[in-house]
């Protein structure tokens, strides 16, 4: 168990290192997410609707849009030299491979929700010092089920010829639950609302982000396997 | 590999038989609908493209459900007919659904007084639709068959599963949509009459349904084989 953790870890070291080298991919989901909080700030009239009411939705649907733009990078690296092939042969089981492709994603999408977070509380002027903790909390739990089914989408579209916009038209279905859940309880939290109120939708994220990982887990080997 | 063909070609010959009967009856549910059947108080004569609309869902999601199992059989078993009926059950889906999916307005908009509401069966229905229309696109964007197979079939399976957690999170918003009529623990709410043409309706959709797949389902294999000959040729 240790070692397979420790096999995993490697995996999502060698791609965390391999884009801290280049920064290509992390610099433009930042810049992009950048982006769309701006383009969003625009797309309300201030006067008719308080950026409090919008915050939750604007807040989401950036980091839905800022991930799925890193999920695309996730295997396109193993494209390049047929380096799929190598990792495929190293003596590990294809579960291992899976798990750290799942954990250089997430630690990718964590990085891009980090910046955007305090960027959206400089741009809609929104309190969130109180809520932190809990906010931190709810993020990690909605990106967890969603990075696993998008993981595995993305080794799947890297073998099409229009990956970059065939991989949202598979995951956004899959970020629907996540999103409703994310938003649901960024609202209570935002207005202070007790945490019984958020205990549902908690709940519900958590049994999507259990069944989904270890779905991932078991259909991973039927993508690679010839 | 002629045999392949043959065989296909008895298939789809089936498939067509099978289609025939299924519109005769098709034409029979109409005719029962709005003859024979009360018109319903509130709603007037707008009710009556329940009989289509119901049975359309009921169609769609059994091929929906058709698509996820059959998609871990062929996981399991690997047996390219699997796939090639995943992939023939997704589009007549497909079919279904849209079929679903314009009449739902078109009776809601005299009932309800709005086309569309984000009510939790509607936006299910919604995505179940999105998700086939994905794994077709995924389909369509992969040329070699063992990959297309194996990709789509974690695409069919992972959509099954999801479908309950998108029922769930949009269960919790308010619902419009009639509370379930027919299965449901007490006696179902509708008067005999209608409940007959209803259950006519159903039976004869999934009739289509089977016709439609077995017609598809022939000439995938016709393809098959007519392609697995080529590549011996060449």
């Amino acid at each position: 168990m240790a070692s397979w953790i420790r096999l995993a870890w490697l995996i999502a070291a060698k791609d965390l290192r391999v884009e801290l080298r280049s920064k290509t991919a992390l610099l433009s989901s930042l810049v992009f997410a950048a982006l769309v909080l701006v383009v969003f700030n625009f797309a309300r009239d201030a006067s008719l609707v308080s950026s409090t009411v919008l915050a939750p939705s604007v807040l989401w649907i950036t980091i839905a849009f800022a991930a799925v733009i890193a999920l695309n990078r996730a295997f396109n690296l193993e494209r390049e030299n047929a380096s799929m092939s190598g990792l495929l042969l190293a003596p590990i089981s294809r579960g291992v491979i899976y798990v750290g492709k799942f954990l250089a994603n997430l630690a990718f999408v964590a990085a891009v929700e980090l910046v955007t977070l305090p960027l959206f509380v400089l741009f809609f002027n929104v309190d969130i010092w109180d809520s932190l903790g809990g906010l931190l909390g709810v993020m990690a739990l909605a990106s967890i089920g969603f990075v696993a089914v998008g993981t595995i989408f993305s080794a799947m579209v890297v073998k099409t010829r229009f990956a970059e916009l065939m991989l949202p038209v598979l995951l956004l279905p899959f970020m629907v639950p996540p999103l409703i859940g994310a938003v649901q309880v960024t609202t209570r939290l935002l207005s202070g609302r007790p945490l019984s109120e958020m205990l549902g939708w908690l709940r519900l994220l958590a049994v999507y982000d259990v069944v989904f990982v270890t779905l991932c887990v078991m259909v991973f080997p039927a993508l690679v396997d010839e | 590999m002629n045999s392949e063909l043959a065989s296909a070609r008895r298939i789809i010959r089936l498939g067509f038989a099978l289609t025939a009967i299924a519109l005769i009856a098709v034409a029979g549910v109409y005719v029962r609908a709005l003859m024979y059947t009360p018109i319903e108080v509130r709603q007037g004569a707008a009710q009556k493209i329940f009989y289509v609309h119901a049975p359309a869902a009921w169609a769609a999601l059994m091929a929906f459900s058709l698509v996820g199992i059959v998609s871990a059989l062929y996981l399991w078993l690997k047996d390219p007919r699997l796939d090639l009926f995943a992939a023939s059950s997704a589009e007549v889906g497909l079919a279904f659904s849209v079929v679903m999916l314009t009449t739902g307005p078109i009776w809601g908009k005299p009932v309800w007084g709005t086309w569309w509401t984000w009510d939790a069966r509607l936006t299910l229905t919604l995505m179940i639709f999105l998700l086939f229309l994905g794994y077709l696109t995924l389909r369509a964007a992969l040329s070699d068959p063992s990959e297309r197979a194996r990709f789509s079939a974690v695409v069919g399976i992972l959509g099954l599963v999801l479908v309950p957690f998108i029922h769930l999170s949009v269960y919790l918003f308010r619902t419009l949509h009639p509370a379930p009529i027919l299965l449901k623990p007490s006696k179902p709410s509708l008067p005999d009459t209608m409940l007959a043409t209803l259950l006519y309706a159903l039976a004869t959709f999934t009739l289509l349904y089977i016709g439609f797949v077995t017609t598809r389902y022939g000439l995938a294999r016709a393809v098959a084989a007519q392609s697995g000959r080529e590549g011996t040729d060449a």
